[in-house]
């Protein structure tokens, strides 16, 4: 008759599981917001077809734990409040993972394609012998997703095997996730392992900027190697206020020093898919294109018409830069 | 200290690539080949701290096929003491996975007792971005990703401790060009072959294929006059305030 029970307790135990079995989605925050990509995220994840559960690691995780809750299709929020994990290292967020996975056997781990992302999943994935899949910026059931290659001058669409997925989605190629949402929140489980001495975060620089962010800007200008100055790139930034806009670089007038890196558009910088994208004194290298060739509608000012980039503009404008954008700003209101 | 860099064979980056007709693939055969510009970087690295007298020893690797040889030739060129090829066949090497490079990465450093390995932030093929953090997952190591600037072992503004996993980005270095009298003296470094399976790393595939595309083409919209013309286009869009 015990055994009996014990059976029926674990039969309950293993319905639980695989009721609550589920895709995680690992926050990304400043220790005060949610980073944007997230909410993208978790409109891809939400589109596996589980429950979608989000972990909030971190020194200060609680607040973003509410913001989160408060997400449509967020089932739960698992908090990991700790100060070990105070700017979310990669070495000390991935046993927390692993001790989540341990617990909740989600199908499916995922975040958003940012620098934190592409951190965080391979480096779990490797513990799980799990093959990550890269970048996706469609998904098409559980299993089957498609990504770019060759800086999105190839299209693929692949079927992944791996017991348990571990994916990175494309932020702009999804919908920000809105609010309506009531998550459960609960602390996450306990990781022992969260070794403090394998890396220690010093400090960063950030380029302060009132301006939108560049990953989800609406309308985006940048400046490429044809500004011939940092000094000149003011005005791109005289436009770009005129119209509430995001500035972006090209790899050329990062490299030349115009701007800081975190401005760079492209297969190495970010990417990104505005409704209006302005590209200012940019040849419009394979690199650069493939940052920003699914903006809706894509404006070129140069004085090169044989400039590649014209061949992806919806309107082109052969002219010198130096006239044609100060008199942009002036005539527009 | 010694430094394990990891370098692919990749369509070179200056090449317009073309999908097959049959959507498996895009078109290698006949098409300029060269080292990932990433691993160069990584590369340039580790040769850079071999000359501050910060690593006594500098080893290239590859995982592919006959070819990949070819990119370790290059890398002794430019400053590697020692190559290893990890072999596998070219019907394979078209399947093999990041987690599969990172595996066999993680036996040759287990094996020769590595303190660091430099690689690419990405290969500028699959574009995938895992290797490094995948190899350091495995050996649970720390891992510097997108470095661009290394001092003395720690990068920009996080320290990590040794042993390690870096990858490099564009702005790490410049990296050297191989002069004629470095290919001829790479001629005689030593190239180590290694048959994948002894290594003991598993190719099964977790991915597949099932169908590669070329993107939506994009049709350009041709020209407009002047400014102004500009300006109303993007209104009658909606896309600027009237």
């Amino acid at each position: 008759m015990l055994s009996a029970k014990n059976v029926l307790t674990r039969a309950v135990r293993l319905t639980n599981s695989s009721r609550l079995s589920s895709t995680l989605v690992i926050a990304e925050h400043d220790d005060a917001k949610l980073a944007p990509i997230t909410l993208n995220a978790i409109t891809a994840a939400n589109k596996l077809g589980n429950e979608v559960s989000v972990l909030v690691t971190g020194a200060n995780a609680s607040k973003v734990a509410e913001q989160v809750s408060k997400v449509n299709g967020v089932k739960r929020v698992l908090v990991a409040q700790d100060e070990k994990l105070k700017n979310n290292l990669p070495e000390r967020v991935a046993p927390v993972v692993l001790a989540s996975q341990k617990q909740f056997n989600f199908t499916a781990i995922t975040a958003g394609a940012s620098a934190f992302g592409r951190s965080v999943i391979p480096r779990c994935a490797a513990k799980l012998n799990s093959s990550p899949i890269s970048d996706v910026t469609e998904v098409h059931s559980a299993d089957t997703f498609t990504r770019t290659m060759y800086a999105g001058n190839a299209v693929t669409k692949v079927k992944s095997s791996a017991l348990v997925k571990f994916l990175t989605f494309r932020g702009t190629a999804f919908e920000p996730a809105k609010d309506g949402g009531s998550g459960a929140v609960e602390n996450a489980p306990a990781a022992d392992d969260v070794k403090t001495e394998l890396s220690e975060f010093l400090g960063q620089e950030l380029s302060k900027s009132e301006r939108p962010d560049l990953a989800t800007a609406k309308i985006v200008v940048s400046g490429g190697r044809g500004l011939k100055s940092g000094e000149n790139f003011k005005i791109i930034y005289e436009l770009a206020d005129k119209l509430g806009a995001g500035v972006g670089a090209s790899r050329a007038a990062v490299d030349a020093g115009y701007v800081p890196n975190d401005m760079q558009v492209g297969q190495t910088g970010k990417i990104v898919a505005p409704e209006l994208y302005i590209a200012v004194g940019i040849s419009g290298a394979i690199q650069h294109l493939a940052g920003m060739k699914d903006s809706k509608v894509i404006v070129a000012i140069n004085k090169d018409p044989d400039a590649p980039i014209f061949q992806v503009a919806d309107f082109g404008l052969k002219a010198d830069l130096f006239k044609a954008v100060p008199e942009m700003t002036a005539a527009l209101p | 200290m010694r430094i394990l860099v990891g370098v692919k064979r990749v369509v070179d980056y200056a090449v317009k690539i073309r999908v097959k007709p049959d959507k498996t693939g895009v078109v290698t055969e006949g098409v300029q080949h060269s080292m990932n510009p990433f691993d160069e970087i990584a590369l340039e690295e580790a040769v850079k701290l071999k000359e501050k007298k910060l690593a006594k020893e500098v080893v290239a690797f590859s995982l592919g096929g006959p070819k990949s040889a070819e990119v370790l030739r290059t890398a002794l060129a430019k400053g590697a003491d020692k190559a290893i090829h990890v072999q596998v066949s070219d019907a394979d090497a078209a399947k093999v996975e990041p987690l599969h490079v990172a595996q066999a990465l993680q036996k040759i450093v287990e094996k020769e007792k590595f303190d660091a390995v430099f690689v690419g932030k990405q290969a500028i093929d699959d574009d995938a971005s895992q290797t490094g953090p995948l190899l350091a997952g495995l050996l649970e190591w720390p891992q510097a990703l997108y470095a661009s600037k290394v001092e003395d072992g720690g990068s920009g503004y996080l320290k990590v401790k040794l042993p390690a996993v870096l990858s490099a980005d564009l702005r790490l270095n410049e990296p050297r060009y191989a002069t004629l009298p470095n290919i001829m003296k790479a001629k005689k470094k030593p190239l180590q072959n290694v048959p994948i399976k002894d290594l003991g790393v598993d190719l099964a595939p977790q991915t597949t294929t099932l169908e590669v595309a070329d993107p939506p083409v994009r049709k350009a919209g041709g020209f407009v006059e002047d400014v102004p013309t500009l300006i109303a286009k993007l209104k009658e869009k909606g896309l600027v305030k009237a």
